[in-house]
C-alpha cells in the first residue's frame, strides 16, 4: 500500500513540473544571491524571467481531457487553471523585466527582488489550479506575503514602508475573512475539497453561504474589487513602480481564476445565492473605478482605480456564471494584462534627474520630447478606454456579451455608463501628452523599457486581435472541460 | 510506573504515585546539595584553592548551611517590582525544573511517566524555562535584571533551535520517541552508545559535543553566562532577589543542569547501562546512572573553571551559524542513512 | 472521573485566562495569560489523547512565539490610561461583531451535532502507532503538498524578514573569526632584543 501511494505521488509530480521548476529556481537562487549578495541580481533575474516563462509553456501544455486532481486532490490540473497559469507565467515575467531593469539602472540592485517575484509567482499558479480550501489560503497567502515585501521594498523611503504595512495589515485582515469563511464553509460542509464541498452544497442551508460571502469578501479584497479596495490607490502609489506594474498584472489574474475555481466549482449549485453579491461587487467597482478616477493627479493612483474598474469587468463576466462567464473573464484578463504592463512600461519611462516622476502633468506635451513612446501609450490608452478596434474592445464586448447572455442587464449597462465616464481619463491623459506644451524633459528611454511597451501595443494591435477567435476558443474549450 | 492505580486501588495507587514523586524530588534536593559543593570544590582545586571546608567534614554539609541562611533570611521585594510576576517567577524556574524529572528513567523501569513523547515533553518543557528568566528580569524593574532577562530569553531561544535538530538526530537513528527505548536501543555496550556507535559516529560525536555546548548554554551555565555576567550585569536577572526567591531561582537552575547531564547520558551515553554490557538490574542501573551523571557534571564544573565567557555575538554566532548549519546537515545525513541504509539494528 | 474533572478544570481557566487576556491593564500580564491559555489548550489536547500536539503546541507557542510576543511588548513603553480612552465608544460595535461570531460558531456546532460528515469517526489505524506516527502518515502523504506549499510560505516570512531589516552597515568593525584563527606568530609577534636601561629607541 505504500509503495503503491508512493507511486502516486512520484507520478503526480510530474503535473506540477511548472511549480516545482520555480521553486528549484527560488531555492538554488537564494543560495546563490546569499553568496554572490546583490552583484547576483543581474544573472538571478534573467534566470527568473526565463523560468518563468518556460513555467508558462509548461503549464499551457498541461491540459488533460478532464480535470485531474493531483496530491490526493489538493491541485486540480484542467485548462483553465493551465490557461492562467501560462499567462500569469509570462505577465510575470514581463513585469520581472521591467522591474529588473528599472532596479538595475538606479542602482538599487537587490537580488531577492526575482526571487520574491518567483515566489509570489508560485502562489499564483497554485491559486489558479487550487482544489481545496487549504491550497487556496496557501497558495494565496504565499502570493501577498511576497507582494507584502515587495511593496516595502523601498525600505528607506516612507511612501514605500507606509505601502507594505497598509497592504500588510489590511490583507491580514482580508485573510482572516477568508479564513474564516473556509472554516464556516468546512462546519457546514464537512470537507475542505472543493470536490466533496460541490456534493454537500445544495443542503449546506444559510451557514454555508455565510461562509461564501466571507471567502469571496476575503477574495475581493485580494482582487482589489470596490468596496474592498480601500488600500489599492495607497499602496499603487506608495509601492516602487515597478512593483506596482507587477501588482497591476499577474496578481489580478491568479485572484479572477481563483474566483471562477470557488464560485462555479464547488458553489456552482449556489449560483443564485453568490450572483447578487458578486453583481453588487462588479457595479461597486465599475462606478467607484470609474468616478473617483477623474479626481486623481498621479499617475499610479490613477492606475490604481483604472484597475478597480477593469476588475468590475471581469467580475461581470463572473457574475453571469457559467463556463460562459469563466471564459469571458479569462478573455478579459488576457487582454488587459499585457495593456496595463505596456502602460506601466511608459510611466516606468517617466524620469527626470534620476527621480521618478508620476504626476500627470509630468506627462505633458510628451508628443513632442518622445512621439514613440506618446504613440504608443495612446495606443494603449484608447485599447484599455475600450475603442474599437483595439483589443481592449474586444475584452470589454466580450464581458458584456456574457453578461446580457445571463440576463444581467442593468449591470451591462453600468458597465457601458463606467466605460462612457473612464473614457474621459484617458482622453485627458492623451490631450496632455499631445496638446499641452512641453514639461522639463524626461531622461532618455531604455530599450527594455522601450521594447516592453512596444511589445505590449503589438499585443494590443493588432497581435490579441488576430489572435482574439483563437483566444475566446482556447478559454472557452478550457473553461468547458474546467466547469462542465 | 502508570500501573500503581491498577496495583493499588484508585486512593492508594494515587497517594503511592505521590510518594514516589516526593520520593524523586527528595533524591534529587539531596543530590543538588552535594553537587553544589562538588562544583564549588572542583573550581577551587582548578584555582589550587581548597573550596568549602569548614562546615562538617570536608565541608560536607556547606550547602546545608547555605539553604538554612537562605530560607532564614527575610525576603526583600523592591517597591517598584511587579510583585505578583516577582514571586511568580522563581516558583516557575523551580516547578519547572522538578517537572521535567517526571520523565526521566533513573534505571530501568524507573520513571514517573513513561510517555510516548518523552523527548518531546523535555524539550517543552526546557523551553518553557525561559519564562521564569524573563519574568524575573521583567518584575525586578531595574535596568540590569531586565539586560539579563533578555539577554537569557535571546540566548536560550537560539540554542534550542539547534538542541531541537540534535535531539531529532537521535530519534531519526531510535525511531522513537520514547526515552526509555532509547536508552534501551543503547543496551549492547559502549559500541552500541548513540556517541560511539559505528558508524554513525561520524555525526552523533559530534552531536554529542554540539549538545554539551549547547547544554552549557541552555543552562546559562560559563563560558555562556551572560545573563548573569557578574563583571557587566552585576548578576543579572537575579540581581534584585534575595532569600528563598533567590534560593528557588539557584535550585531550579542547578536542577537544569542536572537534567542537562541527565539528558546527554540518556541520549548518546547509554542511560543506565554499562559500558561493557545491559544492566536490567534496577538498583544497580540506579547507581550507573548517577555515576555517569556525575561525571557529565564534572565536566560542566570543568568548564566553568577554565573557559573564560563569550562575548555576546560570538555566543549568538555560534549558535546561529555554526550549530544551527551544523545539526541541520546531521538531520540530512541521519535521514538519508535511515532511509537508504537502514536503522541501526544495536540494541540487540 | 478524574479526566471528566480535569477537563473542566483545564476548560475553565483555559476560557479565565482567555478572558484575562483581553481584559487585565498591563499588556505584559495579558501575554504571560495567553501563555497560560495556550498551556491549559495543550493540557485538553493530552486529554484528548493528541500527547503530540499538546507538546508541539507548547514547544512553538508558549516556548518560541509567546516569548517573542513577551519580549516585544516588553520593550515597548505603552500608555495604558491612553490605550484605555475611547475604549468604550467602540464597545457597542465589538459587541455586535462578538455576538454575531458567537452565533455562528453555534451554528457550527449545531451542525457538527447534526451533520452526518462528523459522527463517522476517523479510520482508526492499528494499535501500537504513536500519535506522533500517525500525524506524519497524514502530513507526508495526503497532505503532502500543503505541507511544502506551508514550508514555502515561511521560506518568503524569512526572506522577507531578511530584506526589510538587515542593513549593511559601513564602519563596523566586525569580527573574522577565521583570520583570528588564521594568524601565526610570526605575524603577530616580533622579539625585539632589549638591552637594559636602552629601550627599543
Amino acid at each position: 500500500m505504500e509503495a503503491e501511494l508512493a507511486a502516486r505521488l512520484v507520478a503526480d509530480l510530474a503535473w506540477v513540473r511548472p511549480e516545482l521548476l520555480l521553486v528549484g529556481f527560488v531555492l538554488i537562487g537564494t543560495l546563490v544571491g546569499a553568496w554572490g549578495g546583490d552583484r547576483s541580481a543581474g544573472v538571478l533575474s534573467g534566470g527568473a524571467v526565463l523560468v518563468l516563462i518556460i513555467a508558462a509553456a509548461l503549464s499551457f501544455g498541461q491540459h488533460p481531457e478532464a480535470p485531474l486532481p493531483v496530491f490526493n486532490g489538493a491541485l486540480a490540473i484542467d485548462g483553465y487553471g493551465a490557461f492562467a497559469k501560462g499567462v500569469i507565467g509570462l505577465a510575470a515575467a514581463a513585469t520581472l523585466l521591467l522591474g529588473a531593469d528599472r532596479f538595475a539602472r538606479s542602482n538599487a540592485r537587490r537580488f531577492e527582488f526575482p526571487l520574491l517575484v518567483a515566489l509570489s509567482a508560485i502562489g499564483m499558479f497554485v491559486m489558479a489550479s487550487a482544489n481545496d480550501l487549504i491550497t487556496l489560503y496557501v497558495g494565496l497567502e504565499l502570493q501577498s506575503l511576497a507582494a507584502y515585501v515587495l511593496a516595502a521594498f523601498r525600505r528607506d523611503d516612507a511612501r514605500s514602508s507606509e505601502a507594505g504595512l497598509k497592504y500588510f495589515v489590511l490583507g491580514a485582515l482580508a485573510s482572516g475573512l477568508l479564513l474564516y469563511g473556509a472554516s464556516l464553509i468546512y462546519g457546514f460542509t464537512g470537507s475542505v475539497r472543493f470536490d466533496l464541498i460541490a456534493q454537500a452544497a445544495p443542503s449546506g442551508g444559510i451557514g454555508l453561504v455565510f461562509g461564501l460571502v466571507f471567502l469571496i469578501c476575503g477574495l475581493a479584497f485580494k482582487l482589489s474589487a470596490a468596496p474592498f479596495h480601500m488600500w489599492t490607490p495607497d499602496v499603487y502609489e506608495g509601492a516602487p513602480t515597478p512593483v506596482t506594474a507587477f501588482f497591476a498584472a499577474a496578481p489580478k489574474l491568479a485572484a479572477v481564476a481563483l474566483l471562477a475555481r470557488v464560485l462555479l466549482g464547488p458553489f456552482g449549485e449556489l449560483t443564485d445565492q453568490w450572483r447578487q453579491v458578486i453583481m453588487a461587487l462588479a457595479a461597486f467597482s465599475l462606478v467607484i473605478g470609474a468616478f473617483i478616477a477623474l479626481a486623481q493627479t498621479n499617475i499610479k493612483r490613477l492606475m490604481a482605480y483604472s484597475s478597480i474598474h477593469n476588475v468590475g469587468f471581469a467580475l461581470m463576466a463572473l457574475a453571469a456564471g457559467g463556463a460562459q462567464g469563466a471564459s469571458a473573464a479569462l478573455v478579459y484578463m488576457t487582454i488587459y494584462l499585457p495593456t496595463t504592463i505596456g502602460i506601466f512600461a511608459g510611466i516606468l519611462a517617466m524620469r527626470r534627474d534620476g527621480e521618478d516622476v508620476e504626476t500627470i502633468d509630468d506627462l505633458s506635451g510628451l508628443a513632442t520630447r518622445k512621439p514613440w513612446l506618446a504613440m504608443l501609450l495612446t495606443a494603449l490608452m484608447f485599447s484599455v478606454a475600450g475603442i474599437p478596434p483595439l483589443a481592449g474592445f474586444l475584452g470589454k464586448y466580450v464581458t458584456i456579451t456574457a453578461a446580457i447572455g445571463a440576463g444581467l442587464w442593468p449591470l451591462a449597462v453600468i458597465a457601458v455608463v463606467a466605460t462612457v465616464v473612464s473614457a474621459g481619463y484617458y482622453l485627458n491623459l492623451i490631450k496632455v501628452m499631445w496638446v499641452n506644451p512641453p514639461a522639463a524633459p524626461l531622461m532618455p528611454t531604455g530599450p527594455t523599457v522601450a521594447l516592453t511597451a512596444g511589445a505590449a501595443t503589438l499585443l494590443v494591435f493588432p497581435g490579441l486581435v488576430i489572435a482574439f477567435g483563437w483566444i475566446t476558443q482556447a478559454a472557452t474549450t478550457a473553461a468547458l472541460t474546467s466547469f462542465p | 510506573m502508570g500501573g500503581l492505580i491498577e496495583d493499588f486501588g484508585p486512593v492508594w495507587g494515587f497517594w503511592a504515585g505521590v510518594g514516589q514523586i516526593l520520593l524523586i524530588m527528595i533524591y534529587l534536593l539531596l543530590s543538588l546539595a552535594f553537587l553544589l559543593l562538588f562544583d564549588r570544590k572542583v573550581w577551587a582545586a582548578v584555582q589550587l584553592r581548597k573550596g568549602p571546608n569548614v562546615v562538617g567534614p570536608f565541608g560536607l554539609l556547606q550547602s546545608f548551611a547555605d539553604f538554612l541562611k537562605f530560607v532564614l533570611k527575610e525576603i526583600v521585594i523592591p517597591a517598584g517590582a511587579n510583585k505578583t510576576v516577582f514571586i511568580l517567577a522563581p516558583l516557575l524556574t523551580f516547578t519547572l525544573a522538578f517537572a521535567s524529572w517526571a520523565v526521566i528513567p533513573f534505571a530501568n523501569g524507573v520513571v514517573i511517566a513513561d510517555l510516548n513523547v518523552g523527548i518531546l515533553y523535555l524539550f517543552a518543557i526546557s523551553s518553557l524555562g525561559v519564562y521564569g528568566i524573563i519574568m524575573g528580569g521583567w518584575a525586578s524593574n531595574s535596568k540590569y535584571p531586565f539586560l539579563g532577562g533578555l539577554r537569557s530569553a535571546a540566548q536560550m531561544v537560539s540554542y534550542e533551535v539547534s538542541i531541537g535538530f540534535i535531539l531529532i538526530t537521535v530519534l531519526l537513528l531510535v525511531g522513537s520517541l520514547n526515552i526509555t527505548q532509547i536508552v534501551e536501543n543503547q543496551r549492547a555496550g559502549v559500541w552500541a552508545w548513540h556517541a560511539f556507535a559505528w558508524p554513525t559516529i561520524f555525526i552523533m560525536f559530534p552531536m554529542f559535543v554540539m549538545f554539551f555546548i549547547s547544554a552549557l548554554a541552555e543552562t546559562n551555565r560559563p563560558p555562556f553566562d551572560l545573563p548573569e555576567a557578574e563583571s557587566e550585569l552585576v548578576a543579572g536577572y537575579q540581581v534584585e532577589y534575595s532569600s528563598t526567591p533567590y534560593l528557588l531561582f539557584m535550585i531550579g537552575e542547578y536542577l537544569n543542569i542536572t537534567l542537562m547531564c541527565a539528558m546527554l547520558n540518556i541520549l548518546f551515553l547509554g542511560g543506565w547501562h554499562l559500558p561493557w554490557g545491559p544492566v536490567d538490574n534496577p538498583v544497580l542501573g540506579f547507581i550507573v546512572f548517577a555515576v555517569k551523571m556525575w561525571a557529565m557534571f564534572f565536566m560542566f564544573a570543568m568548564v566553568k573553571a577554565f573557559v573564560p565567557r563569550y562575548r555576546y555575538d560570538q555566543l549568538m554566532r555560534l549558535g546561529w551559524k555554526i550549530f544551527l548549519p551544523t545539526s541541520l546537515v546531521a538531520v540530512a545525513i541521519a535521514a538519508g542513512y535511515v532511509t537508504y541504509v537502514g536503522r541501526p539494528v544495536i540494541g540487540g | 472521573m478524574v479526566e471528566a474533572i480535569a477537563f473542566y478544570v483545564l476548560a475553565a481557566v483555559a476560557i479565565a485566562s482567555a478572558f484575562a487576556v483581553v481584559s487585565v491593564r498591563n499588556p505584559v500580564h495579558a501575554v504571560l495569560f495567553l501563555i497560560l491559555t495556550f498551556f491549559n489548550a495543550a493540557g485538553l489536547f493530552v486529554l484528548l489523547g493528541a500527547e503530540f500536539l499538546a507538546m508541539l503546541l507548547v514547544v512553538v507557542y508558549v516556548g518560541a512565539v509567546a516569548v517573542l510576543f513577551l519580549f516585544v511588548v516588553m520593550m515597548l513603553d505603552v500608555d495604558f490610561v491612553e490605550l484605555k480612552q475611547g475604549f468604550l465608544s467602540y464597545a457597542p460595535l465589538g459587541g455586535v461583531v462578538a455576538a454575531l461570531i458567537l452565533a455562528e460558531m453555534l451554528l457550527v456546532t449545531g451542525a457538527v451535532r447534526t451533520s452526518a460528515a462528523f459522527t463517522d469517526k476517523p479510520a482508526g489505524l492499528p494499535d501500537g502507532i504513536t500519535n506522533a506516527e500517525r500525524i506524519g502518515r497524514v502530513l507526508y502523504t495526503d497532505y503532502l503538498l500543503h505541507f511544502q506549499l506551508a514550508g514555502l510560505v515561511l521560506f518568503v516570512a524569512m526572506i522577507g524578514a531578511i530584506v526589510l531589516t538587515l542593513r549593511k552597515r559601513t564602519g563596523v568593525k566586525r569580527q573574522d573569526v577565521s583570520a583570528q584563527v588564521g594568524r601565526t606568530r610570526k605575524q603577530a609577534v616580533e622579539l625585539k632584543d632589549v638591552r637594559p636601561g636602552q629601550g627599543l629607541g
